[in-house]
């Protein structure tokens, strides 16, 4: 656009081919390495071409999940839990949110900005800095080794609320008013009018917390202590435990396969909403 | 900011509030006290028996040469994956804003590692690097290198480092592009029939104009080093080989979870709080300075 850069056209190309290369070079090798045996790959001598298991080793990871020297859930069971947990956690996350928002922007009450100031400050206490007492809560509460232990303690959200906060501030007076004057009640204009008008706004923050809520790790790791309850993310690295040689790492790389899939493909063919809400999340 | 037109209600509003509140304070504000509280006694080996110490944990805590060890390995880890995982994502996204055939498939083959779990992430980079079965560390070894992350603690934390980054790339890559997009293109033209050269464009205007994403990336990469990498250490390392790879959120977790040590971890959750707490004031700051130039 600027100069002509015939001479320097390829540097662009280069450089992100080689970056595509370097993100997709791990996942190449766990897609081959899915599809040997475990002994090719315990010997050091993985070829950088597929191999004919692909078929024995998904179905393997699939249904049984544990192989000779592995033992887990079956992948099937932990998708499971990972699917109802990231979903959960997502709608979760999303109702709590879009119903503080809207009390917050479309009533005046008593107490209105100390409850909104209470909602934000959690943005500053990520599970990380209360380990151990909010532990103790869950399992008072007898939710250890549940989905409502795994779920309902992640689902408040400073971040998502402030988003509809701001989303609803852009909504003009004149509509509230007409929607007032036509007879529509709080409960009415919040069902027939906002959350129509939020579609893009639910869409795009559905994706980016049903990330978040798949690939939670510290979390499920405390809350879980029965195998059937591990999500794949966290199955996966206790098949891994302290990362032999010796072990069947055909199926671990076939469990790392099935344990991307679904977020990726979610962010792939969501992009739209993906970009959006990752870059109106974090204002 | 208050709207003129609402809604009456005096009992509907605390309602729609409510599921939101009732969880904050059950699992937030009720631990992060407790965190708060447990962190000025003493437990006894049995943890029959409590005493009041005042800032004894801390004292204990901020004196103990594994915690400022850590503390300062917590440095060193979360300055290289900002400084790595944000300078190759400037470099891909100035070369992605370039007017180029095909940049669109650019784009969605960068983003999607943003969707891999961090501790995914460390699974698949163990596969590549382990000393006797990944095919470059092999190759490390063939090379005449002696690779093995399992025994040698700089390469265990480099592993770490690289498994850590190379997820957090597409996040950054996606940031500065929004960022270069948004800058006036005429501006850069100026510029170009002035006689500055690309080198002397990208640092003299572009890379200040871009200042203002580059500081919020900044924030948020320490935030992902400080916090979420937690998996990837979990997965790859589990903080050694000895302590070599045992960054702060690590410690917590062992001094706590695996040693039981309910005082000293509170206290590290404390001062974990304040890391946090400062550094969502310095984003809260810049907001506010961006609302107001621009």
């Amino acid at each position: 656009m600027i100069e002509s850069r015939s001479r320097t056209a390829w540097l662009p190309h280069l450089v992100l081919a080689l970056g595509v290369a370097v993100f997709v070079f791990p996942i190449y090798m766990a897609l081959i390495g899915s599809t040997h045996d475990a002994g090719i790959i315990g010997r050091g001598s993985l070829p950088l071409t597929p191999g004919g298991l692909a078929t024995e080793n998904y179905a393997q990871a699939w249904s049984q999940g544990s192989g000779i020297r592995v033992k887990a859930p079956p992948v099937s069971r932990m998708l499971l839990n990972s699917l109802v947990m990231a979903v959960i956690v997502a709608v979760g996350k999303i109702v709590v949110s879009v119903l503080s928002a809207y009390a917050v922007v479309f009533f005046h009450f008593p107490g209105r900005m100390f409850f909104f100031w209470m909602i934000f400050v959690t943005l500053m206490l990520p599970v990380e800095v209360r380990i151990i007492p909010t532990f103790k809560v869950v399992s008072d509460l007898g939710l250890i080794n549940t989905y409502g232990g795994l779920t309902v303690p992640l689902i408040a959200s400073a971040t998502a609320t402030l988003l509809f906060r701001q989303f609803f501030m852009t909504i003009p007076d004149n509509l509230v008013e007409a929607a007032k004057i036509d007879g529509a009640g709080p409960l009415r204009f919040f069902k027939d009018i906002l959350l129509p008008l939020s579609r893009t706004n639910l869409a795009a923050l559905f994706v980016i917390l049903f990330i978040y809520g798949w690939n939670q790790y510290l979390w499920p790791l405390l809350i879980t202590t029965s195998r059937s309850m591990d999500t794949i993310v966290i199955g996966i690295t206790k098949m891994i435990g302290t990362g032999d040689a010796q072990t069947d790492w055909n199926l671990i790389m076939a469990t790392a396969v099935l344990a991307m899939l679904p977020p990726v493909a979610v962010v792939v063919l969501m992009q739209r909403w993906f970009v959006k809400g990752l870059v109106e999340s974090e204002k | 900011m208050p709207r003129r037109v609402i809604f009456d209600g005096k009992l509907l509003p605390y309602l729609l509030l409510a599921p939101q509140v009732a969880i904050t304070l059950v699992f937030f504000f009720w631990p992060a006290g407790q965190a708060v509280y447990y962190s000025f006694f003493l437990q006894d080996a049995f943890g029959l028996r409590q005493t009041f110490v005042w800032f004894e944990n801390y004292k204990i805590v901020l004196t103990d040469p594994l915690y400022l060890a850590s503390a300062w390995r917590t440095v060193i880890f979360s300055t290289a994956v900002t400084g790595l995982s944000m300078a190759s994502a400037l470099l891909l996204a100035v070369m992605a804003d370039r007017q180029i055939r095909g940049a669109a498939v650019y784009k969605t083959l960068l983003m999607w590692p943003y969707a891999v779990a961090p501790a995914v992430a460390a699974v698949l980079w163990l596969f590549v690097l382990h000393p006797t079965i990944g095919i470059l560390g092999r190759s490390l070894r063939d090379l005449g290198f002696a690779w093995d992350y399992k025994l040698n603690g700089a390469q265990a934390m480099s592993l770490v480092i690289v498994a850590a980054s190379w997820k957090q790339v597409s996040y950054n890559f996606l940031f500065f592009l929004a960022g270069l997009q948004a800058i006036q293109k005429p501006v850069i033209e100026a510029a170009a029939i002035d006689g500055a050269g690309p080198m002397r464009r990208f640092w003299s205007i572009i890379f200040p104009l871009l200042s203002p994403t580059t500081f919020f990336l900044l924030v948020v990469n320490l935030v992902y080093a400080f916090f979420d990498t937690f998996g990837t250490i979990h997965a790859l390392t589990a903080g050694g080989p000895g302590k070599s790879t045992e960054t702060l959120i690590y410690k917590v977790y062992v001094d706590g979870v695996v040693n039981l040590d309910l005082g000293g971890s509170s206290a590290q959750s404390v001062i974990l709080l304040v890391v946090v707490m400062t550094l969502t004031a310095v984003q809260f700051r810049y907001i506010e300075r961006r609302v107001h130039y621009g």
